[in-house]
């Protein structure tokens, strides 16, 4: 006879794999993500940047075609009232008005990031234009190796998004569902060993962590060039931990939620905030200093973290102890306290 | 019934003074039961009677806030749940087994929680559901569905089966079909405590009928028993033309062969001894009052007219 434990799992895969939409969001929803950011920030060569030229002057023309020599600049001639219009509306990033053959004034907002740049490169065309020597001679080295990307960055964050809602949504869910049916209750009116049901939970899912992160990763390969720079076991250790902490708080959710759209909310609640703050599509270190001891105890910054660390700088486990002990203590905690309020009846 | 060597029927389970109060509701209000080993046995009563919650309590499902419960010689909470969880039958009322698994996936799920127990085959067997054995549970009718609850209380070969309204919402064919499964298992020595609130079933299956009422079993014993107890073969119905305040109900128990009135919906339900004699005497009796009668039915007693009898109210608007 096959084991309680390998049934209530096969229960959970047969469930899965019965059910197309489920797999969709699992595997297809990943890949669609992927494929879409992918795309969206992918390395193209630097657009001209726009810089307005007043053209109020007779040199304004001159002016003008100084900037569109540049590599980086181009200069349109623009009447004053059109300048400020495309200026306010972020069309061009400066605009420059010629007061003399001598003199010009930059306007600009210097609260826009690309307009203090801008600033800076028609500020130099300008000058060596005008006759000025650099004192020292610069050299440009570009950087676009695979392990610096966006995509690079993206690819752990989804695939840590991914071990949230697999294991808030497909542990908290089920049981909930299981409870609404009266199927829990159904179960525990049996022998059934309640560690067993719940350990299926977290057996299935260690099951299909594997084959969505290989699909995740050869195809970002395949479309990206995204490479692992570190240790494949070290990134499935990361994986495996955080998949354990997102089934315990998954179980916590659904230890004593007696509807669906109470479970709803609470994963929600959960998933939210950690898909902002934890750093899956943009750096949590954007975040002021105040919050970052709170972001770095996230489970979801932790798994991200790690994740990255391994595939793009080729971290070793003992250099991550923080997010290793982060993880470990969810998972414990949350399995701790699940167990002992989880409600069969 | 099984009985032991000395001649006294075995007990399956007995309960005694059992009470469970939910909020501001009194569920079950000192209820004392006992089930013989090797019969079935009914609790039948309206909706909100408390016999849900007595099944859940016997079942370990649910905890008593006083009286005690021993099943099989044992008790729930002494350390033996897993024990006494291995012998015995569960069906729940409403429960919704996975849709996405077939029967035989499902028997093998329940069977593998019980370390004993009866084959696969032999489980779908037993609730006749071979053809149906590679069919998905969301494909299943609602007849073969709750078949296959029972199957899943089957699989450990229980020693006493628990089922809770099994037949409610299934057409007749397949309440049918149920209660022959029900009567196989107890052709092959199996206990069963059964609820309902449909008193054809009770009829049919039990040897024994608790009726319930307020969480209390307010009267007790076998099917023919509980009829007898009304003192009367026959119940006359009637309904007399349009409401006359002038019609006298006292004079009715008076009249021959009748051996009690109660008034029914609109109009009257007479038990009676002899309907050759009451009949005729009703008729004249209604010829004296000058009334007209609009409708007069006649059956044999019943355990409805049992359970009218002691409340006051009929099982289905109870």
């Amino acid at each position: 006879m096959i084991h309680p434990l390998i049934q209530l799992t096969l229960l959970r895969l047969r469930t899965l794999a019965r059910q197309p939409e489920a797999i969709f969001w699992t595997v297809g929803f990943p890949l669609l993500m992927t494929c879409t950011l992918g795309i969206a920030f992918r390395n193209t060569a630097p657009t001209k940047t726009r810089i307005g030229v007043e053209a109020n002057s007779s040199n304004a023309q001159a002016v003008a075609n100084t900037l569109s020599q540049s590599a980086e600049l181009e200069g349109v001639l623009l009447a004053p009232a059109e300048a400020a219009r495309q200026l306010r509306s972020g069309k061009v990033a400066l605009v420059v008005v010629p007061d003399s053959a001598s003199s010009v004034t930059y306007r600009l907002d210097p609260m826009r990031p690309e307009s203090r740049a801008a600033q800076m490169i028609v500020n130099n065309a300008l000058q060596q234009a005008a006759g000025r020597i650099n004192p020292v001679m610069t050299k440009e080295q570009v950087v676009t190796e695979s392990g610096g990307r966006y995509i690079d960055f993206l690819i752990p964050g989804l695939i840590g998004m991914n071990l949230l809602g697999s294991g808030l949504w497909g542990v908290g869910f089920t049981i909930v569902m299981a409870r609404v049916n009266k199927l829990l209750k159904q179960m525990a009116a049996t022998p059934m060993r309640r560690a067993h049901y719940l350990g299926s939970f977290m057996l299935a899912r260690l099951l299909l962590l594997i084959p969505e992160i290989i699909v995740l990763m050869s195809f970002a390969y395949l479309a990206f060039g995204v490479r692992m720079q570190g240790n494949w076991l070290s990134f499935f250790l990361f994986a495996v931990l955080g998949n354990l902490a997102f089934v315990g708080i998954g179980l916590l959710i659904a230890a004593r939620t007696e509807t669906v759209e109470g479970a709803s909310g609470l994963m929600n609640l959960v998933i939210l905030p950690m898909w902002v703050l934890s750093g899956t599509f943009f750096s949590a270190a954007r975040f002021p200093d105040f919050v970052q001891p709170f972001i770095k105890l996230l489970p979801l910054t932790a798994v991200n973290d790690g994740l990255r660390a391994v595939m793009n700088e080729g971290a070793s486990l003992a250099s991550q102890g923080l997010p290793l002990a982060v993880l470990t203590g969810w998972a414990v905690l949350s399995f701790v306290v699940a167990l002992r309020t989880f409600r069969w009846q | 019934m099984n009985t032991s060597s000395n001649g006294v029927a075995r007990l399956a389970l007995r309960c005694q003074s059992l009470v469970k109060h939910f909020k501001d509701v009194t569920a079950v209000n000192g209820l004392d039961l006992e089930v013989y080993a090797g019969e079935c046995f009914g609790l039948l009563g309206p909706n909100g009677a408390g016999k849900t919650t007595t099944i859940e309590i016997l079942e370990g499902l649910n905890t008593p806030d006083s009286g005690t419960a021993e099943l099989l010689g044992l008790r729930w909470g002494a350390g033996q749940d897993q024990a006494l969880r291995e012998r015995l039958g569960v069906q729940l009322q409403e429960t919704k087994l996975p849709d996405k698994l077939t029967v035989q996936e499902t028997v093998e799920l329940f069977r593998s929680f019980y370390s004993k127990g009866n084959t696969i085959d032999h489980v779908i067997s037993l609730v006749t559901l071979e053809e149906k054995r590679h069919a998905r549970v969301g494909k299943l009718s609602g007849g073969q569905r709750q078949r296959l609850a029972v199957a899943c209380a089957l699989v450990s070969a229980p020693d006493i089966l628990f089922l809770d309204e099994p037949t409610t919402g299934l057409d007749p064919q397949a309440r049918l079909q149920l209660w022959e499964v029900v009567e196989r298992f107890r052709a092959a020595g199996g206990t069963v405590l059964l609820t309902t609130h449909y008193m054809d079933e009770a009829a049919r299956l039990c040897d024994r009928i608790g009726i319930m009422d307020h969480g209390k079993i307010i009267a007790l014993g076998t099917p023919a028993e509980l009829i007898a107890s009304l003192g009367a073969e026959q119940i006359i119905e009637f309904t007399l033309c349009e409401t006359e305040a002038k019609f006298e109900a006292a004079a009715l128990l008076k009249l021959n062969g009748v051996t009690g009135t109660q008034s029914r919906d609109e109009g009257y339900a007479l038990t009676v001894s002899q309907i050759s004699a009451a009949l005729p005497a009703l008729l004249a009796e209604c010829e004296r009052q000058g009334v007209k009668l609009d409708r007069l039915t006649t059956h044999q007693a019943t355990l409805e007219d049992v359970f009218v009898h002691l409340t006051g109210r009929h099982l289905r608007d109870a």
